[in-house]
C-alpha cells in the first residue's frame, strides 16, 4: 500500500512541476513584483516596497486610454455579438437545407489566424496613396465621405475594432446556442403550437428560458475574452498601439514588459493584477445577476 | 365577425386554401431567413475571397486599381514566389510545426499520467490538491506570464524551443476534461487487470487511452489550433527570425518586410498560413466543431 501511494505522486508529478514553476510560482512573485518599486531586470535589485506602481499606472495616460478602449469594446462588442449569434441561430434553427454548409460557414473565422486574417481586414480598410480601400470605395458609392479606418479618427478605428472582433467571436457563440436550441424539446413547442401561440411569444417564454444558461455562459465568457483583447488589435494597428491610440489593457502589461517601452517588470505587474480585479469583479457581478434570472 | 358555426362542413376546397396560405407563409419566411443567412455567410466569407483574390493579381496591377477589382483576369503565382524568398517563411513554417507537435505531444504525456492519477490512484492528499489544480484554473495567463518570461531568459532560454515549449505543455482544464471522461470506465475493469497482475501504467496506455481516444483526439486538435495560433509568447521569448513562429512572421513582414508595400505578396503569406488550419478544420469538421463546444473557450 504505501509503495502504491508513492505511485500516484509519481503520475502527478510531471503536471506539478509544470505548473508549479509556470503557474503558482509566478503568480506569488508577479504580487511580489507589483509592490517593488523600481525594480530593473538588469541589476535584479529595487528600491524598496510599497504602492507607487499601482499609483504610477493608474496615472499613466496610456493606462488609462487603455481601460477606456478596453471597456468600449467589452460594452459593444459583447452584447452585439452574442445578440447577433443568437439571431442566427435562430435562423439556422429554421431552415432544413443547407443547415450545414452554413454552419461550416460560419465556423471558419475561428479556425484561422487572428494575426493573418486581421492583415486583410488592415487593407480592406485602409487608405493608401494609390487606393481609398475597398470599405471607403462602398460608403463613396452610398455618397459618405471616405474615412481612413487604420490611421484616421478614434471613432473609425474603434469601429474597425469592434467589427473585427465581432467577426472573430461569432463562431464560437453560434456554434454553442445551436446546440442549446437543438437541445430544446420539440414537444414544448408542439403543446404551445397546439394552444395557439404566437411565435414570438413561443420564443419569449419557451426558447430563451431553455437556452438562457448558455446565453448566460456566452456572455461571461465574452466578457472575459474581451477583457484580454490584444493580438487582434495587433493585426489591425501594428505592434506599437500606444501611438495609434488603440491600446488594450492586455497590451498596456506587454508594452509595459517588453519592446521599445518595456522592460518594467513592475509596473506590468501591478497592471496584470488591476486587470485581473477587473475581470474577477465584473464576472462575480454576472454570476450574482444570473442566480436570480436564470432558469435553469 | 360573430362566432357561427356553419351548417356546411369544411369542403376540400377549404383545406386547399388554407394549405395554400399556409405555404405562402412558409415561403416568404424561407425567403428572408435564407437572405439574412447568405448575406451574413458572404460578409464571412469576403475577408477569405479578397485575401485570396488580391495574393493573384500582380503589384502592379493592384496598385493600379484606384477601384479595386473583385476578379483578376491575368493570375500570377509570382506573390507567392516573393512570400517564399523574400522572407524565411518556410523557416517560419517549419518551426511552427515544430512547436505545434512537440507541445501537443508533450502536453498529451502530462495530462494523460495526472488525468490518470486523479481517477483511478488513491494516495492521501488527492482531494486537496486537485481542488488546487482547479483553482488554477481561474488564473489567466495574462497574470503568470511576466514571472515566465523572466524565469527562461534568466535560464538563457531565449530565443530556443525549450523556452518556446515549456510554459504550456500543462492545462489544467485539459487534465481535468480527460480526468472526467477516465472516470466513465468502469472500476470493474480496472480490478479485473489488477488480478491479471497488469501493472498500473500498462492499464493505462492499453485500455483506458484506446476507450478515451476521441476526448484525447478533441484535446489534441484544441491544442493543435492553440498552438498555430500563438502569438503573445513567441513574441515576448524570440526576436531572433530563426525561431519566429507564422504568427510573428507574418506581423513581421506586415511591419518591417514587403508588407508595406507589396499588398499582394502580404496576402500570399496570409493564404499559405490560413490555409493549415483550413484544411484540418474541413477534414475534421464534426470533431472539431464538438470539441470546440465543449472545451473550446475562445470568445
Amino acid at each position: 500500500m504505501k509503495q502504491k501511494q508513492y505511485k500516484g505522486w509519481l503520475y502527478l508529478l510531471p503536471a506539478i512541476v509544470f505548473l508549479g514553476v509556470f503557474m503558482v510560482y509566478p503568480l506569488i512573485d508577479v504580487v511580489v513584483y507589483s509592490f517593488e518599486e523600481g525594480y530593473s531586470f538588469v541589476t535584479q535589485t529595487s528600491a524598496g516596497t510599497g504602492l507607487y506602481n499601482y499609483r504610477y499606472v493608474l496615472h499613466d495616460t496610456y493606462f488609462v486610454q487603455a481601460l477606456r478602449n478596453t471597456f468600449i469594446l467589452v460594452i459593444i462588442t459583447v452584447p452585439l455579438s452574442t445578440g447577433l449569434a443568437l439571431l442566427i441561430s435562430l435562423a439556422l434553427s429554421s431552415i432544413k437545407s443547407l443547415r450545414n454548409a452554413f454552419q461550416t460557414i460560419y465556423f471558419l473565422p475561428y479556425v484561422t489566424n487572428t494575426l493573418a486574417v486581421g492583415l486583410v481586414f488592415m487593407v480592406l480598410f485602409k487608405k493608401t496613396e494609390y487606393t481609398d480601400g475597398m470599405v471607403n470605395l462602398l460608403i463613396k458609392a452610398f455618397g459618405g465621405n471616405s474615412v481612413d479606418f487604420i490611421d484616421g479618427p478614434y471613432w473609425a478605428k474603434m469601429f474597425v475594432m469592434c467589427l473585427y472582433t465581432v467577426w472573430i467571436v461569432l463562431p464560437f457563440k453560434i456554434l454553442i446556442l445551436t446546440s442549446a436550441l437543438a437541445s430544446v424539446k420539440e414537444d414544448y413547442y408542439k403543446a404551445a403550437r397546439v394552444d395557439g401561440t404566437r411565435p414570438f411569444r413561443i420564443f419569449y417564454k419557451i426558447t430563451l428560458p431553455m437556452i438562457s444558461p448558455m446565453i448566460f455562459y456566452l456572455v461571461i465568457t465574452g466578457f472575459i475574452g474581451a477583457f484580454k483583447a490584444y493580438s487582434d488589435e495587433v493585426a489591425l494597428f501594428g505592434t506599437d498601439l500606444n501611438s495609434a491610440g488603440m491600446n488594450t489593457m492586455v497590451g498596456y502589461v506587454y508594452d509595459m514588459l517588453y519592446g521599445n517601452s518595456g522592460g518594467y517588470p513592475s509596473f506590468a505587474s501591478a497592471a496584470a493584477l488591476i486587470l485581473f480585479a477587473v475581470v474577477f469583479t465584473i464576472t462575480c457581478i454576472n454570476l450574482m445577476v444570473s442566480k436570480n434570472k436564470i432558469h435553469y | 365577425m360573430t362566432k357561427q358555426i356553419t351548417t356546411t362542413s369544411p369542403t376540400a376546397q377549404d383545406y386547399r386554401l388554407i394549405e395554400a396560405a399556409a405555404k405562402r407563409r412558409r415561403t416568404i419566411r424561407n425567403v428572408f431567413l435564407y437572405t439574412f443567412l447568405v448575406i451574413c455567410a458572404l460578409a464571412v466569407l469576403f475577408p477569405f475571397y479578397w485575401m485570396i483574390l488580391t495574393s493573384f493579381k500582380t503589384q502592379g496591377a493592384y496598385n493600379a486599381e484606384e477601384i479595386p477589382k473583385f476578379y483578376t483576369l491575368a493570375p500570377t503565382l509570382k506573390n507567392y514566389n516573393v512570400a517564399f524568398t523574400a522572407v524565411p517563411l518556410a523557416r517560419y513554417f517549419l518551426n511552427t510545426l515544430v512547436f505545434t507537435v512537440v507541445t501537443t505531444a508533450a502536453m498529451m504525456v502530462v495530462i494523460v499520467l495526472a488525468a490518470f492519477g486523479f481517477a483511478r490512484m488513491n494516495f492521501p492528499g488527492k482531494t486537496l490538491v486537485f481542488s488546487l489544480f482547479l483553482s488554477l484554473m481561474m488564473i489567466p495567463n495574462e497574470l503568470v506570464i511576466i514571472t515566465n518570461y523572466v524565469t527562461i531568459t534568466s535560464w538563457n532560454m531565449r530565443n530556443t524551443f525549450a523556452g518556446l515549449i515549456l510554459p504550456s505543455v500543462t492545462s489544467v482544464f485539459y487534465i481535468y476534461l480527460l480526468k472526467e471522461n477516465f472516470e466513465q470506465i468502469p472500476e470493474e475493469l480496472y480490478k479485473a487487470a489488477k488480478v491479471d497482475g497488469t501493472s498500473d501504467f500498462k492499464y493505462l496506455l492499453r485500455v483506458m487511452v484506446p476507450i478515451s481516444k476521441p476526448t484525447l483526439v478533441t484535446i489534441t486538435i484544441l491544442k493543435v489550433i492553440e498552438c498555430w495560433n500563438s502569438y503573445v509568447w513567441p513574441r515576448l521569448i524570440t526576436d531572433d527570425k530563426n525561431y519566429f513562429l507564422v504568427s510573428n512572421g507574418i506581423q513581421e513582414i506586415r511591419q518591417n518586410g514587403f508588407g508595406r508595400d507589396n499588398i499582394p505578396a502580404m496576402m500570399a503569406a496570409v493564404v499559405v498560413i490560413s490555409i493549415p488550419l483550413v484544411i484540418l478544420f474541413l477534414v475534421f469538421r464534426n470533431k472539431i466543431m464538438e470539441g470546440v463546444s465543449r472545451g473550446g473557450t475562445k470568445g
